[in-house]
Formats: C-alpha cells, structure tokens, sequence
C-alpha cells in the first residue's frame, strides 16, 4: 500500500507534474481555494486541484417556490453548469450525487420551508472533476453559514491496468485507468457518504481505494483547516 | 493497509473533543464537539469512566451553559455547526456557565426575536403591511403597530418605505412578524425612515462588530462629519449625511471597514479629517 503510493509520487516527479502539496506520502495534486469571492450569492468558493477548477456559489436559506417547499426542512438544490454547451445527462446525475452528500451533512431541519442552492460552475476539467466540485461545495457552504453536521470532502482513486492504485487522477490517466472511483467522506467519523464508480474493479480494490481516500481526506481536512483559519485571521 | 488504518486511527484521536475553554477566540470548524469546562475534569478525553450516581445532578452548581448561535447540544454533547470564532460571555455572577456563540462571517440573515432591523415595504394588504427583511420570506406589519396609530388614525406607509423596528415573532416554524413601538408603546427611534438617505448591505459580523458597545469605527465616523445613521441586524445600513458626496464618503469607509485593519483604518480616518 505505502509502497504503491510511493512509486506513484515517483511517476508524478518524472512527468513533471506538480508533487502533492505535503511531503511525499501524499499524491494528492496541489490545492488552492478562495473564498467569498462572489458578491452576490450568500456563499461562494473557487477551488483548484491541480488544473482543475470549480466555482461554486450559495444562496440561502433563502425563499422556496411553493411547489419545492419541504414542510420540515430546507429544500437543497445543486446546479452543475459546464465549461460549454447545456448541462446534459452526466451533469444531472453528478448533480444528484453532489446534492445527497450535502443532504447528509447539512442539518435542513433548522430552516424548514427554505431553499439552499449550490450552483457549481466548471472552469477548467483536468480530471477528478466531481472530487473537485464536492470540495468547492463544501467550501462555499461553509461560507454561506449553512449549519452542518461535518465537512465533507470528494476524493477520486483510479486503477491502473496493472492494479496501481492512483489518488486525484488528471485526465489522460482517468481515461488509461481501469476503473476510476469517487468517494465522499465527512470529517468527523470519515465515514463514506457517497461512492460513485466506473469500471472493473474487484472487491479487496474497493476496500483498498476507499482506505487510501480515507488517509488523503486527513490531508483536505487539514488544508480545509488552514484556509479557513487564514480567512478567519483578517478580523 | 495496515498503515492507512493506522494513519485513520490517528487523525481521529487528533479530532477527538477539545475544551472549549482552549478554543476560545479560535476558529472551529463544523462537526467539532466542544467540552464544558465540568465535563473536562469529570470524563475528559478518554475517560469516560462511571460516574457516581448523583441526586442533585440536576441541580447546576456550576451555573447555566447557554448555547448560542452556530452551536447545537446532541444528548449532552455541545457540537459546533458553523466556522467562526469560538466567543464566550462570562454570565452575570458566579463563575462557570455563560454563553457560548460561534461568530461567523455570512451574509444571509436569519431572522431573530428582538432584533432591530431594516427592512423594505413590498406589499400592503388589508390590515398588514409584507416586509422584506433579507430572510427567507417576508415579514408582517401590522398597522396598528406604530406610535399612536389606531383603527381611525393610520399610519402613512407606502410601498417601498424603509422600515426600522423589532422582531416580536421569529422562529423557523412561523412567519415572522415585526413592530415599530416597544412593549410600552412608543415609537424609541422606529418606525418608517425618512427620506433620502442611502441604503447598502454589509456581511452580519460587520454590523455586530460596529454596534458592540466599544466600537472605535463608529466614533471616528462621528468625528468626520454629522450624520444620521441606522444600523439594522439584518446587514442593512442607512446613512444621510449633509450633502450627497458626504453621505458617499461616509457608506464606502463603513463597507471598506470589513477588510481593513485598525491602523489602516486611522490612516485612511485621519486623511480625510484634512481634506
């Protein structure tokens, strides 16, 4: 297990792409995030992992149309706009993903009879593409001032043809990778909210990719941490 | 394998509750438990040993925990649900106890009973007047909740008047409602505000660091020009000074406040005093 996260970092050296951000037991691409900055919405939060980049912003508790209205909790609504073009079906059911995590995290039942938004903009696709979108959803709600359960976070584990497990994939490897899986993980217990996969992959794989995204999620939470203690430093 | 359980294991002691006596004044983030200061001696981490059985358990030797916004008690867990600064208010007398807030910088507001807010007239209905105040539906006016209104005498609120006054009713289940007089009926600065003027929005942690009692902002602000100035929970802020350009000058130092630091602050404070 170490050993193949160790091999992967060396992989990543030679191609040139940027190391993971901590040390070398880490694989993760480089992260940056920003937050508040959207004047309009309630809450917004751009985050990049490596080349990829998504703008998320929050609107609420905000008024519901009386048709979506929940009588005992906030009605949550997720919109995930693409680079180009119309949202099709792969964004409806990334969407979909995207909205269950939230709704295990976010305690609706403070605000019943409300709307909470997340519109997720895509900038940039260069693979781990839901990973990123769940960390900027994450971020921007923390902004926004959605009371919540825990923090959330998307880690996306690809396998190689010959069984290399490989944390936050870029494009080119997502498309060569055997299978790619996506897991949602909270911040309290790092327990599973959502796993979404593609691919064949056996049974030990599984559990293996889901113990490697359990010990990268450590590494978003604390990046989480300290850019949120850096936003907090101002006032 | 064995190592990635190993590293999980330890990131979940790391995360294990603190005392939120250590944290004070710190940035805590959702899903945090808290510790009470007597929970800390009696079960602290790890030990959560059997206690004695106690009769007056009920009865609080250590005086009263209240929880405040951004905060929530599961069972006798205090669990953090937003990120912000942990704030803590020692209660009146004795020690212990006290309120617990975590403040948070967002700019929706909620609406909160007794709260003075702004808000803007949307639509007249028979006896009610519908108030935006910036929450997730509008508020209700009654007529008859204005200094020395009666069925007779009507108060003159139009559509698209701005609005100071109080939250009498406000929580999640109902539809809030608002009065411009107090509990003894007189109006104490509420009511419809006049016109001209300009009102802008800043974020709520603004509006609750300019009212706190010993805000230096404001006394400054006073010092540059007379003005006239409401200040409402909901993040709205309407300012009128003497001329157009003063009353400008005077909403874009308020909005500029939420980035700068103190002494940025005086600078920019004390070069306008000699313009």
């Amino acid at each position: 297990m170490e050993g193949t996260m160790q091999t992967e970092t060396t992989i990543r050296a030679e191609s040139g792409i940027e190391s993971g951000p901590r040390g070398p037991s880490c694989s993760l691409r480089h992260f940056a995030c920003e937050q508040n900055l959207l004047s309009r919405p309630d809450g917004s939060a751009s985050f990049l992992q490596g080349d990829t980049s998504v703008l998320a912003g929050v609107y609420g508790p905000a008024e519901v149309k009386v048709s979506k209205e929940i009588f005992n909790k906030a009605t949550l609504e997720v919109t995930l706009r693409p680079k180009i073009g119309l949202p099709g079906v792969a964004e409806k059911s990334r969407e979909r993903l995207i909205r269950n995590t939230c709704e295990a995290v976010v305690l609706g039942a403070l605000h019943p009879r409300t709307s909470i938004t997340v519109v997720l903009q895509v900038v940039s696709d260069a693979g781990s593409l839901l990973a990123c979108c769940l960390n900027a959803a994450c971020m921007a709600l923390v902004d926004a001032g959605v009371p919540m359960r825990a923090l959330f976070c998307g880690v996306t584990c690809a396998l190689d043809s010959d069984g290399t497990l490989l944390l936050d994939p870029t494009a080119k490897q997502e498309k060569e990778a055997r299978a790619v899986l996506t897991f949602a993980l909270d911040s309290v217990e790092r327990k599973l909210l959502m796993s979404t996969t593609k691919g064949l992959y056996s049974d030990a794989e599984l559990q293996q990719c889901l113990a490697a995204a359990q010990a990268a999620s450590q590494h978003v939470f604390r990046f989480y941490r300290e850019s949120l203690q850096r936003r907090y430093s101002k006032s | 394998m064995a190592a990635a359980a190993a590293v999980v294991a330890e990131s979940l002691a790391g995360y294990r509750a603190r005392a939120a006596r250590a944290v004070l004044e710190q940035v805590v983030l959702p899903g945090e438990e808290l510790l009470l200061p007597e929970q800390e001696d009696g079960e602290g981490p790890g030990g959560t040993g059997e206690r004695p059985l106690r009769l007056n358990a009920g009865a609080r030797s250590r005086g009263r925990v209240v929880c405040g916004p951004g905060l929530r008690r599961c069972g006798d867990r205090l669990l953090v649900t937003k990120c912000g600064r942990l704030r803590h208010k020692e209660p009146g007398s004795g020690s212990g106890g006290g309120v617990y807030w975590v403040d948070s910088q967002q700019k929706r507001y909620v609406p909160v009973k007794g709260d003075h807010v702004i808000g803007i007239v949307t639509a007249k209905s028979g006896d009610i007047f519908k108030v935006d105040v910036g929450g997730s539906e509008p508020a209700s006016l009654s007529y008859l909740a204005f200094e020395g209104a009666t069925k007779r005498n009507r108060p003159n609120v139009q559509v698209g008047d701005l609005i100071y006054g109080q939250f009498v009713v406000a929580n999640k289940d109902m539809e809030p409602e608002m009065v411009c007089i107090d509990s003894c009926g007189r109006a104490c600065g509420m009511g419809v505000i006049g016109q001209d003027g300009l009102l802008f929005k800043v974020t709520l942690g603004l509006i609750r660091r300019l009212l706190a009692p010993d805000c230096e902002i404001l006394q400054e602000v006073g010092k540059l020009y007379p003005l006239e100035i409401v200040f409402g929970m909901n993040g709205r802020i309407w300012v009128k000074a003497k001329t157009i350009q003063q009353t400008l000058i005077l909403a874009n130092i308020l909005e500029a406040c939420e980035h700068m630091t103190a002494d940025q602050r005086k600078q920019i404070f004390s070069r306008l005093a000699e313009s």
